[in-house]
This record gives structure tokens, C-alpha cells and sequence, in this order.
């Protein structure tokens, strides 16, 4: 048992894919960008080398970069990895961007099975397609819902199945609104007697 | 020809438990289909208690996400409003002119309101799932003591369930004037009723041979499943978060960490649900003990709320305004295990995103699996096991 470094780790996965960019955000967290073409192959090296043996999926999780104050301005969906290994005792995070018009990453539920739950969540709420998923449905939300909520674009439904979200006059006001993203929903239909 | 209760008899039948169900905990509904008595698939349906409480972590400020926490997880609203004023500080502080200092006295009232909290909230696994196999009576022991610790609760910040206690900084009041005492006296009151209680359950054939060798889950299973938590360490797993990562003043305290081994004897099998059970129960001793001695090193109160010894909350209002552009992962250990939060900050006073990751998410993500050949009045034992809270599932 011995901890690595983000940066030993970086040079380990580098190393065998010189494609992956170790890189950090701007509070200086390191994370390994991976293209989603090489997702699978990587994950599956972080998991099954021997002084690496990442063997936990600690979270699957994701963000909307769109209108995210960054240069280059992205507007792809951030699939984030964070990895634990319970043999080592270190952390690693990696981080894959999936471009917004063709939301698909290869999904880890071979790798760890823990992934099943996370992908379906990331489905739901982001979007993302995870490819080879055995029942990639949504989780949270009712089956014939539209729209993934956690998008920075996602516009609050009017109803659902008739039933209106919003009481007359009443809007989604309370949502801050950020710069170039419409906030408030269209306004409710009047319903006619 | 011997026919036994698990020899297939061909004929299905299909069960819907939920999502109002006794012992769901929540509204979890899980369709089962049977074959006799044997559980050949089992699909757990989610999402009736989904409150988006993720989306709107993405539309309020920083400081107002806090009572949005309590409801993550009420049974331990405690430990759900420290996780995320842990990773909301920790974003401060990896920028030096945001750097938060949370004052110690603020430290040690954090670790007694989260350890009391788990008291309560094991108390409610534990006495729920001897009431789903059956045993009515030590739930009612247990929730009668619950009711000790809400006391002192309600006495502590108003509230009996959600607290929106801790804060980004510190924790919103300082102890009542005699707090110690009644904390020292519901702590010295509570010891002999556990030996009772275990007297009444834990130690009962009954109720063990019902649970010895149930929903097994081994050691590389619930690794791999990303089980956490006491689910963790009933498989198995030496690993706890409050001793190998510490946060707060828990590396001071010296966390004793009880794994599961097998307890039920004979029939016993490490990760049975009789070893989740027990090593609830030994975590209650556990917080029995971290409360005394925190109690030993609570300093004496200051006149200033922001004093860095003796106060209770520092100033967060300017910075928590400007946090540092970036992302931050913080995990702590929750009563149900693993509670992580990712948050992403743009730099202004609104998350860009906030991500809960939660024990009960993925010990529900392994039910399919466990409940496979389980006999249909298992089910409930199992799902009592691995002390689900259906809120924390679909948040």
C-alpha cells in the first residue's frame, strides 16, 4: 500500500496514453482530461494496475459548461470520474468532455458496477448517453419527461400531462437569471373553459 | 424427490411493494417477481420523493443551500449540513483571501451535534429493521430514545428534525447554558438501555438466525459496487473516513472503527445482514464515546462569535459572496455512509453546481442484485439492512 501523487498519477497514465492531458481547474484541483473515444481504455488502466488499482467509483457526476465564464468559452457537458482506490489509500479525478450536439460517452459500468446507478442519474439530469449501459433509462424523473434538467438551457415546463406548474400570473421568477440563459419559462397557457 | 423452498416451481408471480409500503422507509417502490418463495428479479423503481434538490442548489446563494441540505437526508440532518459546510469551506480556502478559520469551539459542538445525530439515526436503522423482521418492541426502545436526543436538539437550534444548524463557518448558536450536563446525562442514561436493548434483540436466536447469512455481500462486491459506510464495513472493509481522511477535530479524537466478522456464529457469513446490523450498533458505542470526549476538550465559551477559540461562528458573509473560481470534492462520513459533495463555483455568490452523493444511492443500486434468490420475506430484512433513506436516493 502506498498513496501516489496527482502528479505520479499523471505521469503513470500519461505514460501508457500520451493523449491524456493532466491538467487542474483554477483553484489548482488536478484532474486527467481523456477524450471519449479513450474513456474505456483509461479507466480500465486506472483500475487494474497494480500500484494504481483505482478500485472504487467514488462518484459519477457532471456539470454544463455552457455560459461558463472560461477561455475558450465550451459548451460541452463535463462528465467528472472521481476515483478511489481502497488498496492505496489516493484520488485520483478524470474528466471527460462530451461536445453538446452529440452527447455520448462510453459508459464504466464494466469496469465498476456502481457506475449502473450513477450513469442512469448523469442521463437523467444531464443528457449524457452512456453507450453499452444495459437499461439506460431515466432515474429521477418520470420516463416521458422532456428536457434534462441540469442543462444551463433547460427551460421549466409549462405542465405536465395537463397538470399546470405554475398558479396564474405566478413565474419562475426566483431564478436567477445568468447572462445569455433565459430563466423564466414561457408564460403558462390561459386555460379556455 | 425432496422438494425444498428454493426448488423453482415455474410458476411467476409478479409483486409491487410500494411505493407505499411499511417497511420501504419512504415511498421506495420495488417490483418483485417471484418464483414460490424465492425472489428471481427484483427492479427498484425511484424518483417519487425527487425534490431537484440539486437544481436548486444551482439557483440559490451559497449560505441559503443549507436548510436545502437538511432534507437530503432527515434523519441525519446534522451530518447533511456539515458535509456541505465542510466542502463550501473548503472551496474558501483554496484561495487565500477567502480563507475560512471555523473556530475550534465551533469544531467540537460540530463533531457532539453530528455524533449525537448518528445515535439517533442508527437508532432508527437498527430498531426499524428488528420491526421489519418482526420485532415490534425495541423500535419503540430506540425511538424513545431518539426522543432524548431531539430534546436536546430542539433545545439547541428550535428544531426536532431539520436543524439548519451548522453553517458555512461555524454552527448558528453557541451551547445552551447546561448543555454539557444534559448531554453528559442523556449519555450516562443511555448506556444501560443499550445493554437492554441488546438484550431484547441483538442477542436474540430469533432474530439472528432470521438475518445470519442473508443478502451476503463479500468484500470485492461492495468495493466494487461503491457500497459505503456501515454497508462498507459490515462486508468487511476496515475503512472510515472519520479516521483515514479526518475532517473537523475527528484525527484528535482517535475514531475506533468496528468491522463486521461475522457475528452471527454458526451461520454467519462476513457481510451478512446480520453484520450490517451489529456494526450499526458497535457505531453507536463508538459516538457514545466520541461525545465524552469531546466534551473533555470543548473550550470555554468567548464573548465573540468569531473568536478562533472560544466562538462559534466566523465571518463568512463578505467572502462566501466571492468564492474562489473552481471546484471542490469533499466527502464525510455520514450515518449511511459517505456523504460527498462536488461543488463547482463560476466565482460568484451562486453555485455553478452542486452534486450530493449519498450512501443510500448506491446501496439501492445493488438491491437487484442481493435480492436475487432471497426469500421474498427477506426482502425487507434486507432493505431494513442497509438502512435506505429513500430521500437520499432521489434528493
Amino acid at each position: 500500500m502506498s498513496a501516489l501523487t496527482a502528479e505520479v498519477i499523471g505521469q503513470r497514465t500519461r505514460a501508457a496514453f500520451p493523449q491524456v492531458q493532466p491538467l487542474a481547474t483554477e483553484n489548482g484541483r488536478p484532474f486527467l482530461q481523456v477524450a471519449p473515444g479513450d474513456l474505456q481504455q483509461v479507466l480500465r488502466f486506472l483500475c487494474s494496475e497494480r500500484d494504481l488499482r483505482f478500485d472504487t467509483l467514488m462518484d459519477l457526476t457532471g456539470y454544463d459548461l455552457l455560459k461558463y465564464p472560461m477561455v475558450p468559452p465550451s459548451d460541452a457537458i463535463v462528465v467528472v470520474y472521481l476515483l478511489w482506490s481502497h488498496v492505496h489509500r489516493h484520488k485520483t479525478t478524470v474528466k471527460v468532455l462530451a461536445p453538446r450536439a452529440d452527447c455520448r460517452v462510453p459508459t464504466a459500468s464494466s469496469i465498476w458496477p456502481a457506475a449502473l446507478y450513477f450513469e442512469r442519474e448523469v442521463w437523467d439530469l444531464l443528457g449524457v448517453h452512456f453507450e453499452g449501459h444495459p437499461s439506460q433509462k431515466r432515474i429521477m424523473s418520470p420516463d416521458d419527461w422532456t428536457g434534462h434538467p441540469l442543462r444551463k438551457d433547460y427551460l421549466y415546463p409549462v405542465d405536465y400531462h395537463g397538470v399546470p406548474h405554475l398558479r396564474d400570473g405566478q413565474h419562475f421568477e426566483h431564478v436567477p437569471a445568468r447572462p445569455g440563459i433565459p430563466a423564466v419559462a414561457p408564460a403558462p397557457k390561459k386555460s379556455t373553459p | 424427490m425432496t422438494i425444498e423452498a428454493t426448488t423453482p416451481s415455474g410458476e411467476r408471480m409478479t409483486l409491487n411493494m410500494g411505493p407505499h409500503h411499511p417497511a420501504t422507509h419512504g415511498v421506495l417502490r420495488i417490483v418483485v417477481e417471484t418464483d414460490g418463495e424465492v425472489v428471481e428479479t427484483c427492479t427498484p423503481d425511484h424518483g417519487y420523493l425527487h425534490r431537484s434538490i440539486e437544481k436548486i442548489g444551482e439557483c440559490v446563494e451559497w449560505p441559503l443551500f443549507v436548510p436545502y441540505t437538511d432534507r437530503v437526508d432527515y434523519v441525519c440532518a446534522m451530518n447533511a449540513n456539515l458535509a456541505y459546510c465542510i466542502a463550501a469551506e473548503q472551496l474558501l480556502n483554496t484561495s487565500p483571501t477567502t480563507a475560512v478559520t471555523v473556530p475550534q469551539r465551533a469544531e467540537c459542538i460540530r463533531v457532539l451535534v453530528a455524533e449525537l445525530n448518528r445515535i439517533s439515526s442508527h437508532l432508527i436503522a437498527v430498531g426499524a429493521m428488528a420491526m421489519d423482521v418482526g420485532a415490534y418492541t425495541p423500535f419503540l426502545h430506540g425511538i424513545a430514545q431518539r426522543e432524548h436526543v431531539n430534546d436536546i436538539f430542539e433545545r439547541l437550534c428550535g428544531q426536532r428534525l431539520t436543524y439548519n444548524y451548522v453553517t458555512i463557518g461555524g454552527v448558528a448558536f453557541d451551547l445552551y447554558e447546561n448543555a454539557a450536563e444534559q448531554i453528559t446525562a442523556f449519555l450516562d442514561a443511555f448506556e444501560p438501555e443499550m445493554v437492554r436493548f441488546n438484550k431484547l434483540i441483538t442477542t436474540n436466536t430469533i432474530f439472528r438466525d432470521r438475518c445470519a447469512g442473508v443478502a451476503v455481500v463479500s468484500r470485492d462486491e461492495a468495493i466494487a459496487w461503491g457500497l459505503v459506510g456501515p454497508n462498507l464495513r459490515g462486508s468487511g472493509v476496515d475503512f472510515d473516513l472519520r479516521r483515514d481522511e479526518p475532517y473537523g477535530i475527528y484525527g484528535k479524537l482517535g475514531v475506533r472503527v468496528p468491522v463486521g466478522q461475522a457475528f452471527a456464529g454458526r451461520h454467519g457469513v462476513v457481510g451478512d445482514c446480520y453484520d450490517r446490523y451489529l456494526v450499526r450498533l458497535l457505531e453507536i458505542q463508538e459516538s457514545v464515546r466520541l461525545c465524552r470526549e469531546v466534551l473533555k476538550i470543548l473550550p470555554p465559551p468567548a464573548a465573540k462569535a468569531a473568536d478562533p477559540v472560544g466562538g462559534w461562528q466566523a465571518d463568512v458573509t463578505k467572502v462566501i459572496k466571492r468564492p474562489p473560481k473552481g471546484e471542490v470534492h469533499c466527502r464525510t462520513e455520514a450515518p449511511r455512509g459517505e456523504m460527498g459533495y462536488f461543488l463547482v463555483s463560476d466565482g460568484t455568490k451562486v453555485p455553478w453546481r452542486v452534486r450530493v452523493r449519498t450512501g443510500s444511492f448506491s446501496a439501492a443500486g445493488i438491491f437487484h442484485k442481493v435480492m436475487r434468490g432471497a426469500f421474498l420475506a427477506d426482502v425487507v430484512a434486507i432493505i431494513g439492512s442497509f438502512d435506505v433513506v429513500v430521500p437520499e436516493i432521489d434528493r
